[in-house]
């Protein structure tokens, strides 16, 4: 079977470099080994997920948490439509910012259509952080919220695929 | 939290993207750092080991595989923790936050495609008693770098 061009494959690529890859010097030719392919096969697949557009980053992820970067809030903002685009990408370009969504309002319990991220290393430091994107965005007219995150109840993998087709652990995605 | 050497720093600050897909990315990173593949290795298993460095790996966009959304309920503080418990009884349910706000429980849903996510919801509403508001991603307004980590 011509395993390249077969869309399980690069399904089942998905999942291991989203969980990780091994920490051994052939790291690839270990993902081959699992996958039952050839080490070029793996680079190949991975660059041409990467192609696509689907990968955000590739790379050494951090928790923040750990570094002592212990307040997390969530900035809504409630923004013209015509003007979401242009403020969204004020907003998204610090890189304190670690995502920044627009998303539908839900009137009228929920007027924000625009969500940011914002990680600090305590409440007053994000607090802060926010009232910096205000003065350089000029959003001073703007309605907005910090939610800022207390207890956590859960936090592990999505699994994208479903499982019975790929026989695969879970692992943690798009923290 | 603990000091980290500068070889620590570096390997967490620099290479949060750009994993090199070569046969042998750890000698590459090394090789930048002016290190042995060996300490490479050995510091990742250590911050892995850690907590500080969850993995190695690929972060993707959501949405663009399967379906996702962002869910809020406003619960009554005295149910929040049972609430909460039965949310994250859901498979499809990943992240589970308590938020500061009238809306209070935070939680992403993904799922296998969009019918599938509708039904979750459905049944999440359905099981906890409250309504749930779905707010699923429409733009992307950000190019995601990685982190930047300020040592002081």
């Amino acid at each position: 079977m011509d395993m390249r061009k077969d869309s399980s494959f690069e399904n089942a690529l998905i999942e291991v470099i989203s969980q990780g890859l091994p920490l051994v010097s052939h790291p690839y030719a270990a993902i081959a080994e699992q996958l039952d392919c050839d080490e070029i096969q793996v680079i190949e697949g991975i660059n041409r997920i990467m192609m696509r557009g689907d990968m955000k980053r590739f790379g050494v992820v951090v928790r923040h948490r750990k570094l002592g970067y212990r307040a997390n809030g969530m900035v809504v903002w409630d923004i013209p439509d015509a003007r979401v685009t242009e403020i969204g990408h004020c907003i998204g370009q610090y890189s304190f910012v670690t995502l920044c969504y627009q998303r539908p309002r839900r009137l009228p319990e929920w007027p924000y259509n625009l969500f940011s991220m914002i990680h600090g290393q305590d409440r007053d430091a994000v607090i802060e952080q926010v009232d910096f994107i205000v003065r350089q965005c000029g959003l001073h007219d703007i309605n907005h919220e910090i939610l800022f995150s207390n207890r956590c109840f859960k936090q592990r993998g999505a699994s994208y695929a479903r499982k019975h087709d790929l026989n695969l652990p879970e692992r943690v995605l798009n923290e | 939290m603990r000091e980290y050497s500068k070889l620590e720093q570096r390997l967490l600050n620099e290479f949060q993207q750009g994993m090199p897909l070569t046969a042998t990315p750890y000698a590459d990173i090394a090789k930048q750092l002016g290190v042995y593949e060996t300490t490479v290795l050995e510091t990742l298993k250590r911050l892995q080991t850690e907590g500080v460095v969850s993995r190695v790996g690929a972060v993707f966009r959501p949405n663009r595989i399967g379906a996702s959304t962002l869910a809020a309920m406003a619960v009554p503080a005295a149910e929040l923790e049972d609430v909460a418990a039965i949310v994250n009884g859901f498979d499809e349910v990943n992240h589970n936050y308590e938020r500061e706000h009238h809306f209070n429980l935070w939680f992403v849903v993904v799922a296998s495609d969009e019918d599938h996510l509708e039904q979750v919801l459905a049944e999440i509403e359905d099981r906890c008693g409250y309504p749930v508001l779905d707010l699923p991603l429409l733009n992307e307004h950000f190019i995601d770098l990685g982190f930047d980590l300020k040592w002081t």
